[in-house]
């Protein structure tokens, strides 16, 4: 029973230690400068800020194109900060001698003028960049090796890390209860060896364990047996289920296009480029005249001379008329008809719910399975963007009895002709 | 007890216990090849053993990712979207034959024509042949470039060699179909100038020379008047098909079914009476129907005029008597209801068109029902010139011949004798699209553009206008011929610009408030068609009926002993022109029910009389030689066919059509009969029929005659017992249960359904529905429906998801069990379109062992075919027989590439609906009730925020339907057409709607499987206990 009790007291202790431990670590962060506002609300709208203006040549704690931004409010003042955004060419005009080496530390680079922030929204952008998206150190000291570009994301319920250490905390502390079950045993069997006994007890008492008869005995071996067939019966299964499942396809294309420059650093809209993502079945592979809007312009990535040679295959393309092949990534049996439009433009998903992180692919993969099951899955747990449509109006007062929001399911979502025809 | 046992045979075979059938008696189709080998071979090991390798070899193929590519346009147009169809408004015209369309394309092909609404002639409606041709545009018999001498060549070389022989040829002549085109006859009027005067010489296959060379004689002016059966409360028909292929059978068809719609409010409908020899479509759907010899015909057409002229009080002309039923009654009501009365005739007789425009003048009509003074143009050729061009032909007369998109080596009277007659012309010329038998005798050909790659104009009408434009870039190396003709006459011009230019000058010059010629050109090609005012000058009587009359009644016999023969057309054939059209020849004739074939219609009398019986496709062959020339075909028993006459279609024995046509059935028009000056469709002397005993399987759809007095699938009544009682003619079955009679919706084992939004029902009128088949070629093309061929029609395999059943009424008293089996000698005719039936309590859904047929939420019976493992227990459980199985695989199949060749070839394969899954082998199909098109006008609701329009979802069965017979809605929806027709009350989620209309009825509703699908009882406007 003691060693039980303290079992749990360790348990406890070691709990508490670790969650104290993190939380120390998580509030210990950069101390900075008291006049940029830490409020959730500001770094929220610093946030967009920054996407719409910023994020395009300018990470928080990496150099890309312009310097890596955290810390400005404690290298410099806010004032040279907000006067550096609005015109950045007007203060390294001014001789200012941090502004000129900067420009000449990033290739003469210009940034561009932002008078139409606000000062207000200065202030956000600073917040957000002195206490926005923070890399939490301690998340990553647990993950272990975490990426070079460490944007692991933060919060959610409790880590995977954790659960790992709990479960190895618990195996050692089970060990510790056999060897101490055991040491116990052989000190009860010392005792009773110097207590007069029976024969049948002594029988009893000296009985050996005996490996080999469990070995042969009926029960263990329906037990493996029915466990190796069940074994085998899963990957067999799982085998099959696989079959036709290209999850994770990722086909060399033939031009080397990059959606994490595109969608991802420069964030031009998907139904730019995929222009029948609203009003049709297929959302359209873009026609080289749709990069050609841009590309008439960009020649190269950024800071490189000449042209590069993925966009030559574009001007090739539109030279030679000869249009470009590329490979399907997700290919729907063609059972199943499946229609952009009514998910996107009519329910309102968005496109990484099944194409995953599509704005941080280098090379397009197949993020979702694209089985049935998947489909259904979201058919049932979805619900109808009802919500000034008059098509639903029926619907949904039908449905007010109901406790549930109005989904998928209940409007005929998982019936075989939505998709089988 | 024993001996009371009953014993049942399945046929006489096994009461004989015939040694044949004894070998195969444990076979269910012992007339088909056993799938296993015939001494058994195949046993449990072999069976296994295939299954354990194609397990295998599955799994095996499955592994591998196939690299799929996704190819976009370089330079994508604006309007062509991945996915989203797009409509032009275009035409159809094939000599006379008109239709104005709208072409559907997907992806930049045409898939799907349906009827242009804005056309006042079609009014959106099609038929059988305007909704196949589509196909026909990914034939692959089609010339792939121009040829010279059999050898393929170039443009610039034929027109080069071309021009050179023409300028040294003499007289040429361009002999052709009708040409509804003014630009193309302005751009041949270019080419004659070029050349000494060419002449355009136009023949029909389906001639109506009779008509204008009457109107000639006796109104002054060679023309086809324009007909309006929707004014006529009685129609009076002497063998014209106008329902089926007489002159304009869409617009007809339209009419007709306008006079054919009746309800509570207005009991009123046309009489329609049909005196003829053959039983045809119209005859099918006539009140009174009256067989008549052929010889008699001008004889009766002289008996009416006369019953008129009595009591018009008009000098009777001289006429042998002739003993005509119906004949007397159909002149009372002509009397009765003059000015709004019509009568038509079939005849290509001049003489007896002549005593029909008397009548019509006698009743008032012209100028109401039949207007002379605003002419038509479907007709324009002249048997008289042809039969003199034929003969100059082979006299050697003609240095040049154009055959313009013509065929009449095959579909002239004289085929042959132009086919000799070709060779003695310095230039022969083709613009045929395909090497057919003409073309393959021309020393030219520069095909034409198909008529979905053209630019033209047509005036189906005075003062009427349609376009067609191009829906596609040309798929070969092919010219359109009036560029042809264009170029040959020296002119830089393309046919595009002429055509503008000629709009522009014709068209637009008059037009009024039009804006800006692109303007007026664009609101035109948008539109389709553009019409004017234009009236025409009103005709009076110039001629004498007397000198007709007596022509007439010397031409025709009241009493010819002889063996008649009356050669008609098929709706779905036609002429013959589109003969390689799969989608055609598998249509089954709305009469004969029979696919693949054409044969010798003969009555029940004859058949008795020579001993030919018919079980199901079996029949016998028999040999008609008409004035020396001679056919060996197969006998078809027809029951209406009038005593002494035999009937043939045109439109088969094709030789150069193709794969799909050649070698089916025989060439009728070889036995036609030009000498007369016209070309005689009636033969009434000089045939001879005799039985030949050769064996021979006709394919036919439907091999049962009768309903065999089931009021349960057959309910009708006549227009006075409608008066009394709206629901004359409904049987209305009654359950016993707990004590009392009930209607059988009362009882259900089935809790039953709720549909929340929508309720898709469908409402059939089998008063209108004239059974033409435009419905089951829509719903072929929309669903991707396969095409078996004859000998899989024969194993009853046919693939059609709605099929037209076709009863004759039976005179055996009720208790006759055999001779109700048997159809009158003139039977009635009734027909009805069946589907499936969408049953709210469907018996298919609880026996699939796999659930892949489901009920879903808005009333439809879904069938998934990737679910499906084909045990075919659905169609075992299904009373209306909708359901077809796929026994073969029928796309990429070598076995059936001949006939389903639009899932077969790359070029064919163009033309399925991406929409529509094309069905593997193993697996059951159906009616979807057009789901995809449901779902589409779903998904437009739902993008636009708004609720469904009735209406912008329609199936495609409804949407070709010429009559409006068919009316697909919303029945949740109570301002939906058919909520109103159906007169639902409004009940908003109940699957068992009230239907209040009385005409209304399921079929079978005994069994209460509470189908979506109503049919509304057949009125016939007759009296009481007639035949």
């Amino acid at each position: 029973m003691l060693s039980k009790r303290s079992l749990v007291g360790v348990r406890l202790n070691f709990h508490t230690l670790a969650v104290l431990f993190f939380l120390l670590i998580g509030t210990q962060a950069f101390a900075a400068d008291p006049a940029v506002s830490d409020s959730d609300e500001a770094v929220a709208a610093g946030k967009s800020l920054f996407n719409a203006n910023c994020k395009t040549c300018h990470k928080l704690d990496q150099k890309a194109i312009g310097p890596a931004l955290r810390g400005i409010t404690e290298r410099r003042s806010i004032d040279w900060a907000k006067r550096f955004i609005k015109n950045s060419q007007a203060v390294i005009a001014s001789g200012d001698e941090y502004a000129v080496a900067l420009y000449a530390e990033y290739n003469n680079t210009n940034m561009p003028a932002h008078e139409f922030l606000s000062d207000g929204d200065l202030d956000n952008l600073l917040s957000y960049i002195e206490y926005g998206d923070k890399v939490d150190p301690a998340a990553q000291a647990a993950a272990g090796a975490v990426g070079a570009d460490g944007e692991v994301a933060a919060g959610g319920g409790v880590p995977s890390e954790y659960l790992t250490i709990i479960v190895v905390v618990l195996v050692i502390v089970l060990l510790l209860i056999l060897i101490v079950l055991g040491l116990i045993i052989s000190v009860l069997t010392k005792y009773i060896d110097k207590q007069d006994l029976d024969e049948d007890d002594k029988e009893f008492v000296s009985q050996k364990f005996n490996f080999g008869k469990v070995l042969k005995s009926d029960g263990f071996i329906i037990i493996v047996t029915a466990l190796v067939v069940a074994l085998v019966a899963k990957t067999a299964i799982d085998g099959l289920y696989s079959v036709g499942v290209q999850q994770g396809y990722a086909p060399t294309q033939p031009i080397a296009y990059s959606h994490a420059l595109h969608a991802g650093q420069l964030e031009i809209a998907c139904q730019y480029c995929h222009t029948g993502v609203e009003i049709g079945k297929s959302a359209n592979i873009p026609s080289p005249n749709i990069c050609m809007n841009c590309h008439t312009h960009v020649q190269n990535v950024q800071g490189k001379e000449g042209i590069s040679p993925e966009i030559q295959k574009i001007y090739d393309a539109v030279d030679n008329n000869k249009p470009i092949e590329w490979v399907r990534v997700h290919n729907l049996p063609d059972l199943a008809y499946f229609n952009h439009s009514q998910h996107v433009k009519v329910g309102g998903i968005e496109c990484q719910t099944c194409h995953g992180p599509i704005e941080e692919m280098e090379v397009v993969y197949q993020h979702s399975s694209l089985t049935m099951g998947w489909c259904i899955d979201c058919h049932r747990q979805t619900e109808i963007a009802s919500a000034g449509n008059e098509y639903y109006d029926k619907l949904v007062q039908l449905h007010s009895d109901s406790k549930d929001a109005l989904k998928v399911k209940d409007i005929g979502g998982l019936e075989c002709a939505k998709c089988h025809y | 007890m024993k001996e009371t046992k009953k014993t049942y045979w399945k046929g006489l075979e096994q009461l004989n216990n015939d040694p044949e059938f004894v070998k195969h008696a444990d076979r269910e189709f012992p007339e088909l090849p056993s799938a296993l080998g015939e001494d058994g071979s195949a046993s449990r090991r072999d069976f296994l053993k295939l299954m354990g390798f194609s397990l295998a070899a599955a799994s095996l193929a499955a592994c591998e990712a196939p690299v799929r590519k996704a190819i976009p346009y370089v330079n994508k147009p604006v309007d062509v979207n991945p996915s989203i169809p797009n409509y032009y408004a275009s035409t159809f015209a094939s000599g006379g034959d008109y239709a104005s369309v709208v072409v559907k394309t997907r992806e930049g092909r045409p898939i799907k024509i349906d009827g242009n609404e804005l056309s006042p002639i079609n009014k959106g409606k099609v038929n059988a042949i305007v909704e196949a041709s589509v196909l026909s545009l990914y034939d692959k018999e089609r010339l792939a470039g121009p040829y010279a001498n059999g050898q393929k060549t170039d443009w610039a070389a034929l027109d080069a060699e071309v021009k050179s022989k023409l300028a040294s040829a003499g007289s040429v002549k361009i002999v052709s179909n009708t040409i509804l085109s003014p630009s193309t006859m302005k751009a041949m009027q270019q080419f004659a100038d070029a050349f000494g005067g060419a002449e355009v010489i136009m023949y029909d296959p389906l001639s109506n020379y009779g008509i204008t060379k009457a109107a000639e004689t006796f109104y002054g002016a060679a023309v086809l008047p324009s007909y309006s059966f929707d004014k006529a409360k009685t129609i009076v028909s002497f063998g014209a098909d106008f329902l089926g292929t007489w002159i304009s059978p869409i617009e007809f068809a339209g009419q007709y079914g306008k006079t054919r719609k009746i309800s509570k409010e207005k009991p009123e409908m046309s009489r329609h009476y049909q005196f003829e020899s053959n039983l045809t479509l119209t005859g099918a759907n006539a009140d009174y129907r009256t067989p008549i010899k052929a010889s008699q015909s001008g004889l009766a057409v002289l008996a009416l005029y006369n019953a008129i002229a009595k009591k018009a009080g008009v000098a009777p002309v001289s006429a042998p008597a002739v003993e005509v039923a119906h004949l007397d009654k159909a002149a009372n009501d002509l009397w009765a209801s003059r000015g709004a009365s019509l009568v038509v005739s079939g005849s290509n007789d001049p003489n007896v068109q002549i005593v029909i425009n008397a009548i019509n003048e006698l009743l008032g009509n012209n100028g109401s029902t039949v207007d002379f003074s605003s002419p038509v143009y479907f007709r324009k050729g002249d048997d008289a010139r042809m039969n003199q061009f034929v003969n100059e032909l082979k006299a050697g007369q003609v240095g040049g011949v154009i055959f313009y998109n013509c065929n009449p080596v095959y579909d002239h009277a004289r085929g042959t004798e132009i086919a000799e007659g070709i060779a003695k012309a310095r230039v022969s010329l083709a613009t045929n699209g395909t090497m057919d038998e003409t073309a393959s005798l021309v020393q030219y050909i520069a095909p034409d553009h198909h008529y979905l790659e053209s630019w033209n104009d047509f005036q189906p009408k005075l003062g009427h206008f349609s376009l067609s434009q191009p829906t596609i870039s040309p798929l070969f190396d092919t010219r359109q011929a009036q560029d042809s003709f264009l170029t040959w006459a020296g002119s830089t011009t393309n046919y595009y610009d002429f055509l503008q230019q000629n709009w522009q000058t014709e068209m637009y010059a008059t037009a009024e408030n039009a804006g800006s010629f692109q303007e007026f050109w664009d609101r035109a090609l948008f539109n389709g068609v553009y019409a004017v005012e234009k009236a025409g000058t009103a005709l009076a009587p110039v001629g004498d009926v007397a000198s007709a009359a007596a022509a007439v009644a010397k031409a025709y016999n009241a009493d010819n002993a002889g063996a008649e023969l009356v050669v008609y057309s098929k709706v779905a054939i036609g002429n013959g022109t589109f003969a390689n059209n799969p989608w055609l020849q598998e249509t089954p004739d709305p009469i004969t029910k029979a696919t693949w074939d054409n044969y010798l219609t003969v009555s029940q009398k004859w058949a008795s009389e020579n001993g030919v019986t018919m079980v199901e496709e079996n029949t016998k062959k028999a040999s008609i030689t008409v004035n020396g020339k001679s056919l060996i075909l197969p006998i078809l028993i027809q029951p209406g066919q009038a005593e002494g006459t035999f009937g043939l279609a045109l439109g088969y024995g094709r030789t150069k059509a193709g794969r799909v046509a050649n070698g089916v059935g025989v060439n009728a028009y070889e036995l036609l009969d030009a000498s007369a000056g016209f070309v005689n469709f009636d033969i009434t002397s000089g045939v001879e029929v005799a039985v030949t005993g050769d064996s021979y399987k006709i394919a036919r759809t439907q091999t049962h005659q009768t309903f065999m007095g089931r009021e349960n699938v057959i309910q009708e009544a006549t227009l006075g017992e409608y008066k009394e009682n709206p629901k004359a003619g409904r049987y209305e079955p009654e359950i016993y249960k707990d004590g009392e009679f009930v209607k059988p919706s009362k009882i259900s084992l089935w809790s039953g359904h709720k549909y929340s939004q929508h309720h898709w029902g469908l409402a059939i009128d089998m008063n209108s529905c004239i059974g033409c088949s435009a419905c089951s070629v829509a719903c072929q093309v929309e669903n991707n429906v396969a095409v078996v061929g004859k000998q899989e029609v024969l194993n009853r395999r046919e693939m059609a998801w709605i099929r037209i059943d076709r009863y004759y009424s039976s005179d055996a008293p009720a208790d006759d069990l055999d001779g109700m089996e048997k159809a009158s000698e003139n039977p009635e005719v009734t027909f009805q379109p069946m589907m499936c039936q969408q049953c709210n309590n469907a018996p298919c859904e609880t026996v699939c062992p796999v659930a892949a047929t489901t009920h879903s939420s808005e009333g439809l019976n879904q069938m998934t075919y990737n679910r499906c493992i084909g045990t075919r227990y659905c169609a075992n459980n299904c009373p209306y027989k909708v359901r077809r199985f796929n026994w073969f695989k029928y796309h990429d199949n070598k076995d059936f590439a001949g006939v389903n060749v639009a899932q077969n070839d790359d070029l064919g394969k163009m033309v399925l609906n991406p929409d529509v899954t094309v069905r593997v082998r193993g697996v059951m199909e159906k009616c979807s009730m057009c789901v995809q098109r449901i779902q589409a006008g779903k998904l437009a609701a739902k993008r636009e925020k708004r609720k469904i329009q009735d209406g912008e979802i329609n199936v495609a069965c409804a949407t070709a339907c010429p009559t409006d017979a068919l009316v697909f809605g919303d029945m949740n929806d109570p301002n939906s057409r058919v909520s109103k027709l159906l007169k639902i009350e409004e009940n908003t989620t109940s699957a068992l709607k009230e239907v209040n209309e009385e005409r209304a009825y399921h079929v079978l509703e005994e069994i209460n499987v509470s189908p979506n699908v109503w049919y509304f009882t057949k009125i016939r406007n007759k009296e009481k206990n007639e035949a």
